[in-house]
């Protein structure tokens, strides 16, 4: 592969059509040049992460499309970029999702819409930043960077409540990314002065050293994950964020905690990863039946997705702790599932929430009278949701299941209970809002979904059925990456 | 007797300063109130020309004069640079600001440039007689600068807090120093520091020297627990004059640091060290719990910014290696740039008769003016040390340092309070960005002001992004200055 520049523009390509955004966006101009140019740098973001995926190698677990040059020598800080399996999907997940929030944003903002389309734009860049990033402080840069136009996100378009979620959501990422910065500081010099993460991998740490960087790793992923018991901003967050910052957050920044036990804990302290595992997996199984339970006693449609998403990251989770290939590259199935999943989901409340501006299961009822394309594609992702086999949420779901009956049988049995409570959930829920008789005179008046919302659904449901079907193009590109992770985690490192 | 001149060269910046603004004070007599604009052209030329003699002079060695009492070594050199761009700063922010307060006065720009050469002077210090002159030309050119709104009781209440403490501190710092001549027989530095390795001086006695010589500095700096004149001041005092205090005096203090601490008492670096770990906690911790009960942001800001922000400087400086002290700097001129653009941005949104020194006057600024509020933005999320903006390197650098010295636990402590931090700049942020505006009135600021503002911010920006060249020139001023 010859030197190529795919992953610094899908960097910088959408931050710089943010700030031309920002910049052409005066509010004299009725928004229209706002909203094409918005279009065009998401369109242009995710061209150029295509190519990332067609000329990727399935036959290496090194660094692809890597990209080096130095940036602070002071302290040997590098722009060092590169993917592997395991951030490949994440960068286009990411670059897609982002192109759909501009178009469901496209006439439903009407407050400061350039400010809107930059915010998503800007944040785009950034976490793609946050997946290729090969140094730690850049990483670090980015993971904190995206934090700040997440926070205008939620504060200046969310909810009434919007201010508190605002300020709950920084303050408990920004807790956990701080003791991972004091973390990197020390491996920093543990490796003799070098940030590079491939070299954080390789060095050898006495086991009490590595617990206590597990654990500031963990604080600051867990919040992101976010795992149970460090999950209570997520909800707030969710409910209060406009539609779009609800998709960006459900299908891309969950999916960055869990990027990070990969990326991480795992490889960077072994030893502490089995020692804990016990620890990690209670968390998850937790997460999956406790919130699961709480997903059920929802009246807010936008909370139920998010503890739903909760649950369904405690997969994640456990897969990734069970420390085989399969359970792994389930875990990772998972994850680009679920950036589907709830993507489709936050969309479909959006597409309600914008005809009738109430988010209560409650005020529906008998939608499928007066929306009918609509509820037969709320259908398809709700079931999805559930986990129905031919869904892209049944494979990672099991694979998980199969990766953990290999180690423990209750494990299994405990994360298999999802499937009730998922199904439960999700199509109580469902069967609320759409059937049944027209609940009262706003749900008649509604009118289904026009060209561009069908536009993004049909998009998201190819995708979700594409990879039920076929996961094969999925799991092709993870195995080199996910064999050599697994070997890495299962010799002791002092 | 044979009288030798001494070798003038390295004092030309400070003879051409101090003639320049008793130039400013004769023509200010003569130019009538309408014309008072050319003081102002006058004091900045001045403070170019003087900026010029200090570029064209700098050769890049260590040099003595007067007996040794100057030192001009390249750390003075940068150090002096950052004080004169921060002036300078300070005269154009608080220009229109001053106008329709009365302060547009002669006296405002000649106290300023005689505080500037206060500052000059304590950087350059190489003898403890220097460095006090230094220091008491600066504190009574500040006194006044306080007490300069005459009419303002506020002003007045905070010039004499200001008068007293400093006297204190002064007192405390003399009788400091005089143990230390006590202990030693000299008052020239160099020698006092070879006296001390020698091994020849009284350890007792310099130990008890070097408590009182610490409170001393810790007040000049605003550091707990001789913090309490900080807010009062920053309050009392009209914002254009806190803007000064907040900013240039700084980067003396840390000078003052290296040349007693560091230069002078460094064999003793295991007993001032251990006093200033303590001094560094408790100000990150009185700093940044006591701001977030503050609806005054002149307060805030001198609870957060000074008071936690001189904290985090000291870790720099007692992790004891040539590197701490360059992060050390680093994080000074990132302080002082994130001091300017907070402080002159409260200025602009301030207008005739009316102070915008509460919290709530920032409210919905987004919504008034877009550029103002992320230049604001940026002072927050660099004062929060998020990245990318120039506050979060200067953190890194300091942090690095601590923990290369040992120093886990004192790291995981001080990110501990940058996130208690965080929430209150991130309450200026939600201030600006989630409330609507409390009043409408448009935001009228001249055009040198907005110019320069902006580059205020974009600087904060563009060394978060590559602040190599403000590292480097930190290490290399501290490694060819440090023997």
């Amino acid at each position: 592969m010859t030197a190529n520049y795919f992953l610094s523009l899908s960097i910088w390509l959408p931050i710089l059509a943010g700030v031309v955004v920002l910049v052409t966006g005066s509010p004299k101009n009725s928004g229209c040049t706002t909203r094409w140019i918005a279009l065009v740098g998401a369109v242009l973001g995710f061209a150029v992460t295509v190519p990332l995926y067609l000329y990727f190698s399935n036959d290496t677990a090194s660094m692809q499309f890597v990209e080096m040059a130095p940036w602070i020598p002071a302290f040997n800080i590098n722009y060092h970029l590169g993917i592997d399996g395991i951030s490949l999907w994440f960068v286009l997940l990411n670059s897609f999702m982002t192109l759909l929030v501009v178009i469901a944003g496209w006439v439903v903002i009407e407050k400061r819409l350039a400010q809107y389309m930059a915010a998503f734009l800007i944040m785009s860049g950034l976490i793609n930043g946050v997946f290729a990033a090969l140094d730690a402080i850049l990483f670090y840069v980015f993971f904190e960077a995206m934090l700040i136009p997440m926070f205008l996100i939620i504060g200046v378009w969310g909810g009434p409540r919007r201010v508190y979620a605002a300020i709950k959501f920084f303050l408990y990422t920004l807790l956990g990314s701080l003791l991972m910065l004091a973390a990197f500081i020390y491996l920093y010099f543990e490796a003799g002065g070098s940030f590079e993460i491939i070299k954080f991998q390789i060095l050898p740490l006495p086991l009490g050293v590595q617990v206590l960087i597990f654990l500031a790793f963990f604080m600051s992923f867990a919040v992101k994950v976010p795992m149970w018991p460090l999950h209570t901003w997520l909800p707030d967050a969710h409910v209060e964020a406009p539609t779009g910052g609800s998709v960006i957050l459900a299908a891309i920044t969950l999916k960055i905690g869990a990027y990070g036990f990969l990326r991480f804990n795992l490889p960077i302290t072994p030893d502490a990863s089995h020692a804990l595992s016990g620890f990690i997996i209670a968390l998850s199984l937790i997460a999956v039946v406790y919130i699961g339970l709480v997903a059920l006693v929802q009246n807010d449609m936008k909370k139920l997705v998010a503890y739903s998403s909760i649950a369904h990251m405690g997969f994640v989770t456990l897969g990734f702790f069970m420390f085989n290939p399969m359970g792994v590259e389930g875990g990772l199935l998972q994850m680009i599932s679920h950036g589907f999943i709830s993507g489709a989901m936050f969309l479909c409340i959006g597409v309600l929430y914008d005809r009738m501006h109430s988010r209560q299961i409650s005020d529906y009822g008998g939608v499928v009278n007066t929306m009918p394309t609509f509820a037969a594609f709320f259908m398809l992702f709700a079931m999805a949701n559930a986990g129905l086999p031919g869904t892209s949420g049944f494979i990672g779901e099991f694979i998980v299941i199969l990766s953990a009956i290999q180690v423990n049988f209750w494990y299994a049995a405990l994360a298999a209970t999802t499937l009730i409570f998922g199904a439960a959930y999700t199509l109580w829920m469902y069967k609320r809002v759409v059937f049944g008789a027209v609940a009262n005179p706003h749900v008649a008046e509604l009118k289904d979904i026009n060209k561009r919302e069908t536009l993004f659904l049909a998009l998201l449901a190819i995708l979700v059925l594409a990879m039920g079907l076929y996961p094969k193009p999925f799991t092709d590109t993870m195995h080199a990456t996910v064999q050599q992770l697994i070997e890495q985690t299962s010799v002791p490192k002092y | 007797m044979t009288f030798a001149t001494p070798n003038l060269v390295p004092v030309y910046p400070e003879i051409f300063l101090l003639m320049a603004l008793s130039a400013v004070l004769m023509l200010d007599l003569f130019v009538s109130e309408a014309k008072r604009f050319l003081t102002y052209a006058c004091s900045q030329l001045a403070l170019v020309v003087t900026a010029a003699l200090l570029v064209v002079g700098a050769t890049g060695h260590i040099l003595t004069t007067f007996g040794g009492m100057f030192i001009d070594d390249p750390m003075a050199r940068t150090l002096k640079l950052v004080a004169i761009v921060a002036v300078s700063f300070v005269m154009a922010y608080s220009r229109a600001y001053n106008q329709p307060r009365g302060l547009f006065r002669g006296e405002f720009y000649v106290l300023v440039m005689s505080a500037l050469l206060g500052i000059m002077v304590m950087i350059s210090a190489n003898h403890f007689l220097v460095l006090y002159l230094g220091l008491e030309l600066l504190s009574l050119s500040m006194c006044a600068l306080i007490a300069l709104q005459r009419d303002s009781a506020s002003a007045s209440e905070a010039a004499m807090k200001y008068f007293v403490l400093a006297a204190l501190a002064s007192g405390l710092l003399l009788y400091g120093l005089s143990m230390l001549y006590g202990a030693t027989g000299t008052l020239e530095m160099p020698l006092v520091a070879n006296a001390i390795v020698s091994g020849a001086a009284d350890p007792a006695i310099l130990v008890f020297g070097l408590v009182f010589v610490v409170a001393g500095l810790a007040f000049k700096l605003g550091v707990v627990p001789f913090h309490m004149w900080v807010p009062d001041v920053y309050e009392g005092a009209p914002t254009a004059v806190t803007l000064f205090v907040s900013t240039a005096p700084k980067v003396a203090a840390f000078a003052f640091f290296m040349r007693l601490l560091v230069s002078t008492l460094g064999s003793m670096v295991s007993d001032w060290q251990s006093m200033l770990v303590i001094v560094a906690m408790l100000s990150m911790l009185v700093g940044n719990v006591t701001a977030i009960a503050q609806t005054n942001i002149k307060r805030m800001l001198a609870y957060s910014s000074t008071i936690s922000h001189m904290g985090f400087l000291l870790l720099g400086i007692l992790s004891g290696s040539l590197g701490g002290y360059a992060a050390a700097m680093f994080y000074v001129v990132a302080y002082v740039l994130m001091s300017l653009g907070a402080f002159g941005l409260i200025l602009i949104l301030s207008r005739e008769g009316f102070e915008a020194d509460q919290l709530d006057d920032l409210k919905g600024l987004n919504k008034r003016s877009p550029w103002y509020a992320f230049m604001m933005l940026l002072m927050m999320i660099s004062m929060a040390g998020i990245p990318v903006s120039v506050g979060f390197f200067a953190k890194l650098a300091v942090l690095s340092t601590v923990l290369d010295a040992g120093m886990t636990w004192l790291v995981v402590y001080a990110v501990m309070m940058s996130l208690i931090g965080a929430f209150y700049y991130l309450r200026v942020i939600k201030l600006m960005y989630m409330d609507e505006p409390a009043d409408n009135s448009p935001l009228i600021a001249e055009t040198d002001h907005r110019v320069l503002v902006g580059l205020n911010g974009l600087a904060i920006l563009v060394f978060g992004i590559v602040p190599q060249p403000l590292i480097d020139l930190c290490m290399v001023s501290i490694s060819q200055s440090m023997r």
